[in-house]
C-alpha cells in the first residue's frame, strides 16, 4: 500500500501530516522554513499564482485578486452566499448555479482555488519524503452536505490527488486524542474554526470510535467574529473622524484596501484579546491616525450572539445522541476560534464541565487525518471508526413533500432501497429529485441532484418496477444505482448536481489547473523582499501626507531621499539592495512615526477629556 | 451474505425479540471490523464493492435491531413478506377509548390555529400532550414487554395472532405520535425548523 497523507483543508489555514512509522505517532510536515500552517490564501499576481504566506502579503495590495476563506464558498449556490459577498473584496458571480470568483476577467471555481492550496501541501509532503505522493485523506466539517463534500473531492482531483477518504474534522480530532488514549467514554467535540462550526458526540471505547450524533453550522466561525469587530471599528472610525472623512470625501467602506486592513486589524485584536484584557489599536489613514483602546469586554459584547448560535446545535446533538450533559465524560475543544475565552466559558456553562484542549486546536485535525490515512494504509488495525451522515437524505414526492430515506446520524456506509414506477403509459424516463436537510418541504431543504432514470421499456403506467438504491459511502457521499426489476437490467442514471461540477468540468480543470509559482527559495525571497519594500513605501507615503509638518525640513529631505532610493531599486532583482534600502527608509522615518503616535495619543486623551466633561455636565 | 439475508440472520440471531444489547453491540463491532471500507483499501475493486454493500447492511441491521420498537416493526414486515419499507407498515388507528378525547384535542388545535394560544389554552394543550405521551409509552411497554415475550414463546401456529397484536399496538402508537407531534408543533411553532419527520 502506498503512502497516504492526511490534509486539513481549513478556512484560514491548511496543514499536511503523516504517521511516523517508527513511533507510530502523527506528525505535521512543516515547510522549509519550519512553518506548520499554510494560510489558505491564493493570490493571482502578474508574477504568477502565489499561495500561503506569500499570498497573505497580497491581501491589502491586491484585494481584488487575492482569494481567502474560499471554503465558505465550496459546494455553495450563489443564493447561499450572496449576503456576505459585499464583505469580500474579490468579486463573486453566479454561474450555472454555483458561486464563481472573477479574477481579472476569468472565472475561477472554489474547488480550483482549494486545489492550489492542496497542491502546495502535496508538494511540501513530496519534498519531505523525496517521493511522489498521490493519495490523501482530506478533512471536512462534519456538517458539510453532499455538494460541499463533492466539491472538496473535486479540489483534490484538480490538484492531482486521489482523495481516498473524506473524514469529518471533529471525528479526526477524536482519532488524534484517541491515539494518545487521552479519553474514553462519551465525548463531545466542539470544533469552531475560521468559517465553520461542528459538534460531535462520540462513544470511544477499546479502540472503537463510534459517532453518536453530529450537528453544526457550515457558515459560522472566526471569520464572522472578525466581521462584526471590523464593522464596529468602521463605525467608530466614521464617528470619531467624521470631519476628516467629510473634508476629503472619503468613503472608507468603499475602499477595498482599507476594508481589508480593517479586517486584518480586527482579527489581530481578537487574537491578542484572547490572552490579554486590553490592547491599543493604531491605524494610520491618509489624513489622520485612528487610535483607541479595545478591551476583551468590547469583543465579547460584539461576538456574544455568534457564540450563542453554536449552543443550539450542541443541544440538538446531545438530544440526538440520547444523552444529558452529565452523561458526558469529557468535552474537547478543536479549532483556532476555541481560544476565545468567551467560547470556552459558554461551552463550560453548557456542558457543566471544563473543556479540554491538550492537543493544539490548530493542529489536531491534521494529526487525526494522518491517523485515518494510516488506518486506510493498513498501518493501524486496532482502531475502528464509525461515523454518521449529518443530514437526512430524502426524495421529493407529490406536493413537494420530502420522504426521508436515510435519517440524519445514521452510521455510514448506509443504504436505502425504494421502488419507483411510471405514471403515464409508455413512459421511459423517471425523474428523481434528491434533497438533504431536516425540513418537511423539499424547497426548504438543500437540493443535491436530479437523477434521470432512463432506458425503461415502454409499458402501461405503473407496470415498470424500478428499484433504486441510495448508498451513502464512508465519505458521506451519495451514490445512486437503479435496476428495472422485471428485466433485471440496470437503468441508466444520469446525475445533474444542483450545485456542483459535472465530470467534464473537473476533467477540464485538471487539464488547465493553476500551477502556483513554484519558484525556488531565492525567487520567493525576492518576491517577499519586494513586497516588504512596497508595504513600507505605502506606509511612508501615507505618513508623509499626514505628518509632513511634524518634522524638520532636513529630516523631510532625508526621508524623501530614502523613498527615492528604495523606489529606484524595488523592481530590480537585487534582493540585498532592496532589503538595505527598506531598512534605511524605516530608520529614516522612525522619528516621524514617534511624533505621529504622540499626536494621535494627545488627540485621544483630549477627546476622552471632552467625553468626561460631557458626562459630568 | 446478500441483500436477501434478513437483519436477524446478519447478526446470527434467531427471529426472536429478546436481544441482549451488549452482545448485539459486540457482534456489530466484530462485523464492522470485517466489512468496513476502512479495512478494504487494498482489496480488489469487486471485493471492495461487496464489502461496502455488506457494511451498509450491517449498519442498517444494527440500527434496526438495537431499537426495541424498530425491531418489532421490522419483524412484522418480515412476517408479512414485505421486503422494502414501501407502503406504511401499519395504518395509524385511534385507540377506541381515546376517540372522544382526541376529537376534543383536534378541536382545541383548530381553535389555536385560528385565534392563537392564550396561557390557559397552552396549559390545556400541554396537559393533553403529557397525557398522550404517557399513553404512548404504555403502548410501547406493551409492545416491548408482554407482546415481545408472547412472540418469543409462541408456537409457529400462534405467531399470526401475535403479529396481529403487534400491528394493533403499533397502529395505536403511530396515531398517538401524530397527535403528539401536532400538539408539539402548536406549543412550539418556532421548533418547526427542527422537524424530524416522524411521520414518514
Amino acid at each position: 500500500m502506498s503512502r497516504i497523507i492526511g490534509i486539513d483543508l481549513g478556512t484560514t489555514n491548511s496543514l499536511v501530516a503523516y504517521v511516523d512509522d517508527t513511533t507510530g505517532l502523527p506528525r505535521i510536515i512543516p515547510d522549509e522554513r519550519g512553518r506548520a500552517l499554510l494560510p489558505s490564501i491564493v493570490s493571482f499576481t502578474p508574477a504568477g499564482v502565489l499561495v500561503g504566506d506569500d499570498a497573505r502579503r497580497q491581501l491589502v495590495r491586491r484585494p481584488h485578486s487575492t482569494v481567502y476563506s474560499v471554503k465558505r464558498l465550496m459546494g455553495r449556490s450563489y443564493e447561499d452566499v450572496k449576503d456576505e459577498l459585499r464583505y469580500l473584496p474579490f468579486s463573486v458571480k453566479p454561474a450555472e448555479g454555483i458561486a464563481k470568483i472573477q479574477i481579472e476577467g476569468r472565472e475561477v471555481t472554489p474547488p480550483e482555488i482549494s486545489a492550489v492550496v492542496l497542491r502546495a501541501l502535496k508538494e511540501r509532503a513530496e519534498k519531505h519524503f523525496g517521493e511522489r505522493l498521490e493519495k490523501a485523506v482530506v478533512t471536512v466539517p462534519a456538517y458539510f452536505n453532499d455538494s460541499q463534500r463533492q466539491a472538496t473531492r473535486d479540489a483534490g482531483r484538480i490538484a492531482g490527488l486521489d482523495v481516498v477518504r473524506i473524514v469529518n474534522e471533529p471525528t479526526a480530532a477524536s482519532l488524534a486524542y484517541g491515539l494518545h488514549r487521552l479519553y474514553e467514554g462519551r465525548i463531545a467535540v466542539y470544533d469552531l474554526g475560521g468559517g465553520t462550526f461542528d459538534v460531535s458526540i462520540l462513544h470511544v471505547k477499546d479502540g472503537v470510535f463510534e459517532v453518536l450524533a453530529t450537528n453544526g453550522d457550515t457558515h459560522l466561525g472566526g471569520d464572522d467574529f472578525d466581521r462584526v469587530i471590523m464593522l464596529w471599528l468602521l463605525e467608530d472610525i466614521q464617528a470619531r473622524h467624521h470631519a476628516d472623512l467629510a473634508r476629503t470625501c472619503v468613503n472608507l467602506a468603499e475602499d477595498p484596501e482599507v476594508m481589508q486592513e480593517l479586517r486584518l486589524a480586527a482579527e489581530a485584536a481578537k487574537v491578542r484579546l484572547s490572552s490579554v484584557e486590553r490592547t491599543t489599536l493604531t491605524l494610520p489613514f491618509a489624513d489622520f491616525t485612528y487610535h483607541r483602546e479595545i478591551t476583551r469586554a468590547d469583543i465579547e459584547r460584539l461576538i456574544a450572539s455568534l457564540v450563542e448560535k453554536t449552543l443550539g446545535p450542541c443541544r440538538q446533538a446531545l438530544k440526538d445522541a440520547g444523552l444529558t450533559p452529565s452523561a458526558l465524560d469529557a468535552v474537547v475543544l478543536v479549532g483556532g476560534s476555541t481560544r476565545v475565552p468567551l467560547v470556552r466559558r459558554r461551552v463550560e456553562e453548557l456542558y457543566g464541565k471544563t473543556p479540554k484542549s491538550q492537543l493544539d486546536p490548530d493542529l489536531v485535525v491534521a494529526l487525526g487525518a494522518a491517523v485515518q490515512a494510516q488506518i486506510l494504509a493498513g498501518g493501524i488495525t486496532d482502531m475502528l471508526l464509525l461515523d454518521v451522515t449529518p443530514l437526512s437524505l430524502g426524495i421529493e414526492t407529490l406536493g413537494g413533500i420530502v420522504s426521508v430515506l436515510i435519517p440524519r446520524n445514521t452510521t455510514i456506509p448506509t443504504s436505502a432501497r425504494e421502488m419507483f414506477t411510471t405514471s403515464v403509459d409508455g413512459q421511459t424516463i423517471v425523474d428523481l429529485h434528491v434533497v438533504q436537510g431536516e425540513r418537511e418541504l423539499a424547497k426548504d431543504c438543500r437540493s443535491l441532484a436530479r437523477f434521470e432514470l432512463s432506458g425503461i421499456d415502454p409499458m402501461p403506467a405503473g407496470m415498470p418496477k424500478i428499484e433504486v438504491t441510495f448508498l451513502i459511502d464512508a465519505n458521506g457521499i451519495l451514490v445512486v444505482n437503479a435496476r428495472e426489476q422485471r428485466s433485471g437490467k440496470a437503468a441508466s442514471v444520469e446525475v445533474r448536481p444542483t450545485y456542483g461540477l459535472v465530470e467534464a468540468d473537473v476533467e477540464r480543470m485538471i487539464e488547465d489547473s493553476f500551477t502556483y509559482a513554484e519558484a525556488d527559495v531565492e525567487t520567493r525571497l525576492l518576491i517577499e523582499t519586494r513586497n516588504e519594500a512596497e508595504t513600507v513605501l505605502t506606509h511612508v507615503e501615507r505618513a508623509m501626507r499626514q505628518g509632513r509638518e511634524l518634522v524638520s525640513p532636513e529630516e523631510r529631505a532625508q526621508i524623501d531621499a530614502a523613498v527615492r532610493a528604495l523606489s529606484e531599486v524595488r523592481d530590480t532583482d537585487d534582493r540585498e539592495r532592496i532589503h538595505d534600502c527598506t531598512i534605511a527608509l524605516n530608520r529614516a522615518t522612525e522619528h516621524l512615526a514617534e511624533l505621529m503616535m504622540d499626536a494621535a495619543l494627545r488627540a485621544a486623551v483630549q477627546s476622552k477629556r471632552a467625553d468626561e466633561i460631557m458626562e459630568s455636565s | 451474505m446478500s441483500q436477501t439475508v434478513n437483519y436477524f440472520e446478519v447478526f446470527g440471531l434467531p427471529r426472536t425479540l429478546g436481544i441482549d444489547a451488549g452482545q448485539l453491540q459486540a457482534k456489530f463491532y466484530e462485523l464492522s471490523r470485517r466489512y468496513h471500507p476502512d479495512f478494504q483499501q487494498s482489496a480488489p475493486p469487486a471485493e471492495q464493492e461487496r464489502a461496502l454493500t455488506l457494511s451498509a447492511l450491517v449498519n442498517t441491521a444494527y440500527r434496526t435491531l438495537r431499537d426495541p420498537i424498530a425491531r418489532i416493526e421490522y419483524l412484522v414486515r418480515l412476517e408479512e413478506g414485505r421486503d422494502t419499507r414501501e407502503g406504511s407498515a401499519v395504518k395509524p388507528a385511534a385507540p377506541p377509548e381515546l376517540l372522544e378525547e382526541i376529537f376534543e384535542v383536534q378541536e382545541m388545535l383548530e381553535d389555536a390555529k385560528a385565534s392563537g394560544l392564550d396561557d390557559e389554552g397552552r396549559n390545556r394543550l400541554a396537559a393533553e400532550r403529557d397525557r398522550l405521551v404517557a399513553r404512548c409509552r404504555q403502548e410501547e411497554e406493551l409492545l416491548t414487554g408482554a407482546l415481545a415475550a408472547d412472540w418469543d414463546e409462541a408456537s409457529p401456529a400462534g405467531r399470526p395472532r401475535v403479529v396481529a397484536a403487534f400491528k394493533a399496538a403499533l397502529a395505536t402508537r403511530a396515531y398517538l405520535r401524530t397527535v403528539i407531534d401536532d400538539l408539539e408543533a402548536a406549543l412550539d411553532p418556532a421548533g418547526e425548523t427542527d422537524v424530524t419527520h416522524h411521520r414518514h
